[in-house]
C-alpha cells in the first residue's frame, strides 16, 4: 500500500512538473494575479471593455454574469461598461466584421473568452508588457513575446510611452549576423525618469488586473471551484474515515 | 407483518426470476481470496468511473451540440450557462483520464500476479477487448469539444488508415465522411461515442464479470483457493464472501479514490495540460495546423512507437502490434507459477524494464521529435516487444520459488 502511494505521488509530480509544451523561447514573467481580489477583477473588466472590446469579442461572456460575479450592479454595467450591447444579458460581442479585421490588422481578431486558458496568464502578462517601437511594422510597434503581431499597442499612453528596444548582433543558425533585441527600455519622452518608472509600475499593475479578469473570464466557475473543492474533500475525508472504521469492524472476524 | 410481506415478495420474485440466486452467486456466496491488497481496488474503481462517465455523459448530451459550427460554443455554454455544467464537464473530462489510470493499474496488477494465466486466459482477452473499446471511446470523445487538438489529433490518427496498401485512401475517406475532418465526422463520432461504443463497453464489462465469477478471482499469491475447500461446507478455506467483506472494503477504496479524483476536478482539472490541453481552448481551424500535435497521455506510448518507425506503414503495424501482443500474453507465459512473488529474477527484471519502457514511451510521445528522442523511442519500443517476445524463454528457464499451499494473510 505504502509503495503504491509513493509510486503514484512520484508519478504525478513527474507528470505535472514535466509538462512544458509551449516553448516560444521567450522568458515569461509571472503574472502574480489574484482571483480573490475583487477590486482587481473590476478594474480588469473596466480595462477590458474600454481597450479590448472594440476589436476583440468575448462571445461566451455575458455582461450580467460578470457583473454578478464581480459585484457590479446592472445599473453600473449599463452606465459605465456597456458600449456595444443594450441588454445586460447579452454576451460581449463586437461590431467589427471579419472582413474589416482582415483589412485593418491583416488577420482575423481572435475572441478572448478563453484566451487565458489557451495562452496562460503568464504569457498574456508578458505579452502585454513587451511592446516596443519598431517603425518597420504597420502600427509602429512590435512585440517580443509575439513577433510581428498584428495588434497595435492599445494601452501605450498608460505606459507613459512606447518602450525602445536595445539591439545586439548575434550570429544566427545560418552563420550570418542578425540584429536581435537585447532588452527593452522605457521611453516616456519629456517625462522625468522618476515619473516614468512610476508610470511603468502603474501600467504593470493595470496589466495584472486585466490578465486577472481574463483568467476569470476564461472560466467563471474558478471563483467558486476552489472553495467548494475544499468542502467536498473535507466531507470525503470524513466519509472515508467512517468507511474505514466500518471495514475494520467487519474484517475483525477474518483470520 | 412488514417482514413477512417482504419475505413473501422475495419468494414471489424468486419463483419468477433468479433474484436471490443471482445475489448469492455474484455477491453473498461468491468467495474471493482474503489476501487481496491495494492493487485489487482498481477493478471496482474502473467500474465506478464507467458509471460516472455514463451519468455525466447523459447530462452533457442534453446541452452539447454535435455541429461543427457550434460544438465549441456549446461546450463553453455548458461551462458557463448550464447550472453545475462546469462540474459535470470536469467530472467527464477528468473521468476519461482516470478511466485509463484505473484500467492501466488494473492491467498491471494482472501482469504482476499472473491473473491472465490458466484458467483466466479468456477473462484477460475479454479485458483486452474492453481496453480496445475504451480507446475507441476516448478517441472519438476527444473530437467532440472541437478544439484545435480535437481536430488535428483526429486528423493525424485517421490519416494513419491511408497507410494501408490499396484501400487506404478510400477507407479513410469512408470513415471520415469527407476529405478532411468535418461536420460529417463529428456527427458520426458523436453517435459512436454516446451509443454504439458505450453499449459494447457495457456488454463487455458484463461478460468480463461473468467470466471472473465463473473462474474465481486470482490473488497476490497466484494460487487457486478452490483447491483447498472445507470438506464439510465446500467453501474455500482462504475465501471470504464478497459481500459484505469486499463491498465494505471497496467503499474505503472508493473514498480514497474520490478524494484524489475530486482534488483534480476542483483544483487541477487541466492537470497541467495532461488532461485538458491548452490548444484545445482554441476552436478547430482547418487552415491552421498547430505547431505540435499531441494526443492525450493515455495514447502517447503508442504514439511514440508510431513515430519511432521511419516508415508510415511500418509505424502503424508496430503500433497495432503493440496492442495485439497483449492479447496473446496468456500463451507467452510458460512459468509454473502465476505471481511475481514466486517467479524468478528474470521475470522481475523484465517486468521492471517493461514498466519503465511504457512510462518513458508515454513521455516521449508528448515531446516534439528530435533525433535523440526518436532514438530513445526506438530503444524503448524494442524493449517493450522484447518483454513479450522473450517471455516464453525467460519464464521457462528461470528457477521459481515454491508456491505456498495457503495464501499469505495478516491483518
Amino acid at each position: 500500500m505504502k509503495t503504491l502511494f509513493r509510486t503514484v505521488t512520484l508519478l504525478s509530480a513527474f507528470f505535472v512538473g514535466g509538462q512544458a509544451f509551449a516553448s516560444s523561447g521567450v522568458h515569461l514573467e509571472k503574472a502574480h494575479n489574484d482571483l480573490s481580489n475583487q477590486g482587481s477583477l473590476q478594474n480588469g473588466m473596466k480595462l477590458f471593455v474600454n481597450y479590448c472590446l472594440s476589436c476583440h469579442s468575448a462571445e461566451y461572456m455575458r455582461f450580467n454574469r460578470a457583473g454578478k460575479d464581480l459585484g457590479i450592479s446592472d445599473e453600473q454595467l449599463k452606465q459605465n461598461l456597456m458600449f456595444t450591447a443594450e441588454k445586460v444579458g447579452e454576451p460581449m460581442k463586437v461590431a467589427m466584421t471579419k472582413t474589416d479585421a482582415k483589412k485593418w490588422f491583416g488577420t482575423a481578431v481572435p475572441d478572448l473568452s478563453v484566451v487565458a486558458r489557451s495562452r496562460g496568464v503568464d504569457w498574456l502578462y508578458t505579452y502585454m508588457t513587451t511592446f516596443y517601437r519598431d517603425d518597420k511594422r504597420p502600427w509602429g510597434v512590435n512585440n517580443l513575446t509575439f513577433k510581428d503581431v498584428g495588434m497595435p499597442h492599445v494601452m501605450w499612453e498608460m505606459e507613459g510611452g512606447i518602450k525602445d528596444a536595445v539591439y545586439k548582433t548575434e550570429t544566427g543558425a545560418d552563420g550570418k549576423p542578425h540584429q536581435v533585441v537585447e532588452k527593452l527600455v522605457p521611453n516616456c519622452g519629456a517625462l522625468p525618469a522618476n515619473d516614468c518608472a512610476k508610470k511603468a509600475e502603474e501600467y504593470n499593475r493595470n496589466v495584472r488586473d486585466l490578465v486577472n479578469y481574463l483568467e476569470y473570464m476564461g472560466e467563471p466557475a474558478k471563483l467558486v471551484r476552489y472553495s467548494l473543492g475544499v468542502k467536498v474533500i473535507l466531507f470525503l475525508l470524513f466519509f472515508t474515515f467512517v468507511a474505514f472504521l466500518l471495514k475494520k469492524e467487519y474484517w475483525r472476524d477474518v483470520h | 407483518m412488514i417482514n413477512k410481506m417482504l419475505v413473501d415478495l422475495r419468494d414471489w420474485v424468486d419463483v419468477r426470476f433468479p433474484m436471490t440466486e443471482t445475489w448469492n452467486y455474484h455477491l453473498a456466496k461468491y468467495y474471493a481470496p482474503k489476501n487481496f491488497n491495494a492493487w485489487y481496488y482498481f477493478g471496482s474503481l474502473a467500474l465506478l468511473v464507467f458509471v460516472l462517465q455514463i451519468f455525466t455523459g447523459i447530462f452533457l448530451t442534453m446541452n452539447y451540440k454535435p455541429d461543427a459550427g457550434v460544438a465549441f460554443s456549446s461546450v463553453e455554454y455548458i461551462m458557463r450557462d448550464v447550472e453545475w455544467g462546469w462540474l459535470i464537464r470536469y467530472m467527464h473530462s477528468t473521468g476519461a483520464s482516470f478511466f485509463f489510470i484505473t484500467v492501466y493499474l488494473h492491467m498491471f496488477r494482472g501482469l504482476m500476479y499472473g491473473s491472465y494465466k490458466k484458467p483466466r486466459e479468456l477473462l484477460w482477452v475479454i479485458g483486452m477487448f474492453i481496453y480496445l473499446a475504451l480507446m475507441a471511446e476516448s478517441f472519438m470523445g476527444y473530437l467532440l469539444p472541437w478544439g484545435q487538438m480535437s481536430y488535428w489529433g483526429a486528423q493525424v490518427i485517421l490519416s494513419l488508415f491511408t497507410a494501408i496498401p490499396w484501400i487506404g485512401d478510400a477507407l479513410t475517406l469512408w470513415v471520415r465522411g469527407d476529405y478532411v475532418i468535418a461536420d460529417a465526422t463529428l456527427n458520426r463520432f458523436f453517435a459512436f461515442h454516446v451509443i454504439l461504443v458505450p453499449f459494447i463497453l457495457a456488454a463487455l464489462v458484463f461478460v468480463h464479470l461473468v467470466a471472473l465469477h465463473h473462474v474465481g478471482s486470482n490473488n497476490p499469491d497466484g494460487i487457486e483457493i478452490k483447491k483447498n475447500k472445507d470438506p464439510a461446507t465446500h467453501i474455500p478455506l482462504d475465501g471470504i464472501p464478497f459481500h459484505p467483506y469486499y463491498t465494505v472494503k471497496d467503499i474505503v477504496g472508493i473514498g480514497v479514490f474520490l478524494i484524489i479524483f475530486c482534488a483534480v476536478i476542483f483544483f487541477l482539472p487541466e492537470f497541467g495540460g495532461w488532461f485538458l490541453e491548452a490548444d484545445n481552448f482554441i476552436p478547430a481551424d482547418s487552415m491552421k495546423t498547430p505547431e505540435h500535435i499531441v494526443p492525450l497521455w493515455y495514447f502517447t506510448p503508442f504514439y511514440a512507437m508510431l513515430r519511432a518507425v521511419p516508415d508510415k506503414l511500418g509505424g502503424v503495424i508496430v503500433m497495432f502490434a503493440a496492442i495485439i501482443v497483449l492479447f496473446i500474453l496468456p500463451w507467452l507465459d510458460r512459468s509454473k507459477v502465476k505471481s511475481i512473488r514466486y517467479k524468478g529474477t528474470l521475470s522481475k527484471v523484465a517486468l521492471v524494464i517493461f514498466s519503465i519502457s511504457f512510462i518513458c514511451l508515454g513521455y516521449l510521445g508528448t515531446q516534439a521529435p528530435t533525433p535523440v528522442l526518436t532514438a530513445f523511442s526506438q530503444l524503448f519500443t524494442v524493449l517493450y516487444f522484447l518483454f513479450f517476445g522473450l517471455m516464453p524463454w525467460y519464464t521457462s528457464i528461470e528457477e521459481t520459488k515454491p508456491e505456498p499451499t495457503r495464501v499469505n494473510f495478516s491483518h
